[in-house]
Formats: C-alpha cells, structure tokens, sequence
C-alpha cells in the first residue's frame, strides 16, 4: 500500500486546482458541516437551473482529500438531474466503505475513482465523504430531497 | 543524555518492537493523546487478573480481601507519587470524569440548595458569579465548566493568551475578583506545551475565597509535581498518559474540600447507611467512587508509578527537555514551519504542535505515518485554542521517555518530505 494510492495525481490536481469553487448568488439548500475530529470544513449550496439540472457551489477549508473531494464532486453533479446525481452520490459512497477493494466504474464516477486508495485508510474516509453528506443535506435542505429514505422529489 | 537510557526503555515496551505501514519500525510520538505501556504494567495486571481477583471492597472471603488490598495499596501508592495522602485519591474511570466531578459539585450543590439540602456555600453558584479558565484548556476542562454556568447562571470568563501561547497574566488583575467561584486551569497545555504558572494562580483564586481546580493530565507523566505544592482544591490527571492502563483517572482533593463536596456518581459502594428514604454517604475517597472499582487497572497505574519512580522524574523531565529543546531548534528553523505554541524550551513541555505552510495538518500526519510516525493531527479537543492562533488544526508531536533524538530528525525528515510530495516551497 503505497501512499501514491492515496494520494493520487488526480486528487492533488483537484486540491490545487479546486473546480467551480465559489457561492452561488441564490442557493436553495445550504449545508455547512464540520469534521469534528480534525475541522475541516465544506459549505455546499445547491439550487436548481432552470432545467432541474444541479447547481452547485461550495466553500471550505481543510486537508487534500476533503477538498478534492468537493471539487470531483462539483464536477461529477453539476447539472445534472437530482434523481442521477443521487446515484454518483450512492456509487462514491458505495466506494469508500470497499476497504478499498471495489473496482469503480469510470463511467459513473469519474475522476472519483482516484479516491479508491482512501477507502483503505479508515481516518480518511470521513476526510472524503465531508461534501458528500453535506450535498445530500443541502439538497433536503432546498426540499429537493425527502429527508425520510433520501427519495427524490 | 544521561539517566534515560532510551534504548533499555523502548525493549520494556513491547509494542515499540513491532512494524506499521509496509514494515516500517514504529516512531510513536503521541504519547500527549496515550502512551505505552511498558511489560511491568502488563504483567501486573495479568497477575492480577491470574491470582488475585475479586471485587474489592465488597465480601469477605479471601480473594476480596486481597482484591481490596491491592486496590488500597494502589491508591497509597499513586498519592506518594505526587505527594498525598491515600484519603486525598480518589479513582475515576479518567481525567474527564474527575474535573467532571470537579464541577458537577457546584452544578449539584446548587440544585440541591434549591431544594432545601444544606450545602456549602462555596459550591452554590447563581448569576453574577464567575468561573475562570483559560484560553487554553482541553474541551474536558472546558465543556463541564460551560455546563455548569448554562445551569447556574454564573458567566465563563477565561485567561486570554499571547502571541507566543503564554497566559496573559496582567489580565488576572481584571478576571478574578469578588464574583469568582472556581478557578480551574491547565498546568501544561496538550497543544501548545506552555507549563503555565499554576500556583501563583491558586494564590490568586485563593485570595478571593474562589475554589481553584488543576488540569494535570500533561505534567503528572512528564514532570515531578507534588500537589500540595500547587496550592490547588482538586488536581485531576488520568492514568493512561503516564505508561497506566486506560480506564482509571485521578482525582486529588484536599480533605477539607472534599468532606465539602457532595457525591457525583452514586450508587454502590459509596454509602453509609441506605434507606427508601434517603441515604447517608461513606467518607471520601469512597464518596467519589460508585460501583465496583477498576482494581487491575489501578494495580497497572500502581507498577506504572514504580516504573517512573525507577527512572526518576527528575531525570523524566530532563529528558524530555533536551527533546524539547532540540525539536524547537529543528523544527524552528525548517523553512515553511511554524511552531504553534511557545518557541523557547522554558516553562515548556514537549508537546510541540506546528502548521506546515501549504500543507494540511491532516496530509503531513499522513506522510509521517507513511514513514512509520504516529504523531496527532486535528485540534487536539483545544478548538478555541486553535481558533485563537488562526489555524484549522495543528500537527503534533508528543515524545516521552521511549523516543530519542533520532526520532525528532526522523519528524523533520518526514516534514520534508511532504513539502516534496505535495510540491511546496520550503
């Protein structure tokens, strides 16, 4: 297990140069969370385009993974429909609880799959999954989810 | 440096022998978050556990008396340790659960005055009565006093720190006065290091009739301290910090204070007499300790106290500072570093935390653990304090009486090493 697994090209790619960071002007969904454990922080915003495809945008401090993870994620859901972006949200969690053992499929997940070292690293797994559970508590924030069984609307 | 022989110590430690991360040897520099354990405090509860157990304080036969005896025999022997009387120890499960009690005197003792009970007046709190910490506790000597306060209406006030993570002690002037209750503070930061002037602040709390309360957890292991010297009320440390075992703590009381203080836990074991109507309580320490007690985990913290005895605080603390010392120096000096915390090794321990320019805490710690270095990353349970220094969460290093110099260069060769990996200037 080498670190370069962990830290993959792509993620340090995405950490140095994060995509689409920034606020949106009129968000519907807002969701500020915290790793208690280390401090970082993702504030991710979600509203929808007039399409009903995703806008997103987001903020937050914290290690590589945390925010690499945002940005991969922003990339990955834009615009798309809540119901697809729901499934890439379901994959990448799917992803980092396979002890690293799952062989994720591109197709879905994009550049995300580089985060397949992290899921073998069991303190790092908060680190990446951070904009994910905020995503999802953005999105029944802005009541374009039900908080029930995460159904979409 | 001479007295610690490091390694004679590190073959006392077993689980210092074994490989992490690919075969690399284990540097273990988190002693400040638990240390290890060396094979006397192993062996002394397994014999405990082989020959000896029962629950103590309770029955008659053989094995309780023994159990019962081994039990006290630890409590006498942690108190010698640091100077007290076997009636001033009282055993916790750890740390948080004894300034717990700490404070839940006064948050009880408040209600209880509610209703009738005679209590001490020292302990009954109400608006406009202060409580002083400092800027830079851990939460556990934090969250209970903000508890307290949200309970009883009195304010929280705290010490405010400098640039260079010392108590702002011109500030005292202003922060103590007729309204202060309690004074509880740290004596050595787990974040910053600071060993802050604790006794001069007893003096001070004193001074006001305030109760004075002293978070130890960092000096006790590292440091000789005699209680008595500090001039505080209740000391509180934990054992497993200090080469113990993990589910015993230590509180200290004077006797006074504690035949003040109303019972926190309750339940067996801690009463006189028990009717359906009310209940009368033992004498302390027995006051303090419901429930059956961790008897192998005090004959650990027992052997753990003979195993430092054996090595000398004294020579424990010089040990530590000439690590300090050195680590300061390095770590000063490497490009992109900033120490969080006092730069100098005086009044110092050698918890150094430290940020690296460009580099998250969370990704250093994660390139030094690649290498087989085990440091703390995260805020330590001191957010506020990070907070005061504008940074998210630091990287800390925490040595004890296993590490050695070899193990500082082996930090800054790491630190450099993830300036290399992740492409930062240095």
């Amino acid at each position: 297990m080498s670190i370069e697994s962990l830290y993959q090209d792509i993620i340090l790619d995405h950490y140095k140069n994060p995509r689409g960071r920034g606020l949106l002007a009129a968000p519907l969904g807002v969701a500020f969370h915290v790793n208690p454990t280390c401090g970082d922080e993702v504030n991710m915003q979600v509203a929808t385009a007039a399409d009903g495809g995703l806008l997103i945008g987001y903020e937050g401090t914290g290690c590589s993974i945390s925010q690499a993870s945002a940005s991969v994620l922003y990339e990955l859901v834009r615009g798309l429909p809540v119901a697809e972006a729901e499934k890439i949200r379901m994959a990448f969690l799917e992803l980092m609880h396979s002890q690293g053992h799952a062989e994720p499929d591109e197709e879905v997940l994009g550049d995300a799959i580089a985060f397949v070292g992290v899921a073998k690293y069991p303190a790092r797994i908060k680190c990446a999954l951070l904009p994910w559970m905020a995503l999802q508590d953005a999105e029944i924030k802005g009541g374009l989810m039900t908080e029930a069984n995460g159904d979409q609307k | 440096m001479a007295g610690i022989e490091v390694a004679r110590i590190k073959a006392d430690f077993p689980i210092l022998g074994r490989t992490v991360r690919d075969n690399k040897p284990l540097i273990y520099l988190d002693s400040g978050a638990t240390s290890q354990k060396p094979v006397e405090v192993l062996d002394a509860e397994r014999a405990f556990y082989e020959t000896s157990n029962a629950a103590a304080h309770r029955g008659a036969h053989q094995l309780a008396e023994e159990a019962t005896g081994a039990y006290e025999s630890a409590r006498a022997r942690v108190g010698e340790f640091v100077g007290a009387a076997s009636e001033n120890i009282v055993f916790t499960k750890n740390a948080t659960e004894s300034l717990n009690l700490a404070a839940y005197a006064f948050s009880n003792s408040t209600a209880l005055a509610r209703w009738g009970t005679r209590v001490d007046p020292r302990f009954q709190l109400k608006p406009g009565d202060s409580v002083l910490v400092t800027q830079m506790e851990h939460h556990a000597n934090l969250i209970p006093w903000q508890e307290v306060c949200a309970k009883t209406g009195a304010t929280l006030r705290w010490i405010p720190l400098t640039d260079d993570g010392r108590l702002e002690m011109s500030a005292l002037e202003e922060l103590i006065d007729s309204s202060t209750k309690v004074v509880s503070v740290v004596h050595q930061s787990n974040i910053l290091g600071t060993i802050n002037p604790v006794a001069e602040i007893m003096a001070r709390a004193h001074a006001v009739g305030a109760v004075g309360v002293v978070d130890a957890c960092q000096s006790i292991p590292h440091m000789p301290v005699d209680v008595r010297a500090l001039g505080a009320d209740l000391v509180a440390w934990s054992g497993h910090k200090m080469l113990g075992p993990t589910g015993i703590g230590v509180l200290y009381g004077t006797g006074e204070i504690l035949n003040a203080m109303p019972p926190f836990l309750t339940g067996g074991s801690m009463i006189a007499t028990v009717e359906m109507e009310g209940s009368t309580y033992a004498p302390p320490p027995q006051k303090f300790e419901a429930g059956v007690s961790m008897v192998a985990q005090a004959v650990g913290l027992a052997a753990a106290v003979d195993y430092l005895e054996a090595l000398g605080m004294q020579q424990v603390a010089a040990h530590e500072h000439a690590l300090t010392e050195y680590a300061l120096l390095l770590l000063g000096h490497l490009p992109g570093v900033k120490i969080i915390g006092p730069g100098q090794a005086e009044d110092r321990g050698s918890a150094i935390s430290f940020v690296v320019e460009g580099i998250h805490p969370h990704d250093v710690g994660q390139i030094l653990d690649n290498m087989g270095i085990a440091v703390r990353v995260g805020h330590h349970c001191a957010w506020p304090t990070c907070r005061r220094f504008a940074v998210p969460a630091t990287t800390r290093i925490s040595p004890y009486i296993y590490n050695d110099l070899s193990d500082i260069d082996a930090v800054v060769e790491g630190i450099c090493e993830a300036q290399r990996f992740f492409k930062v200037a240095s």
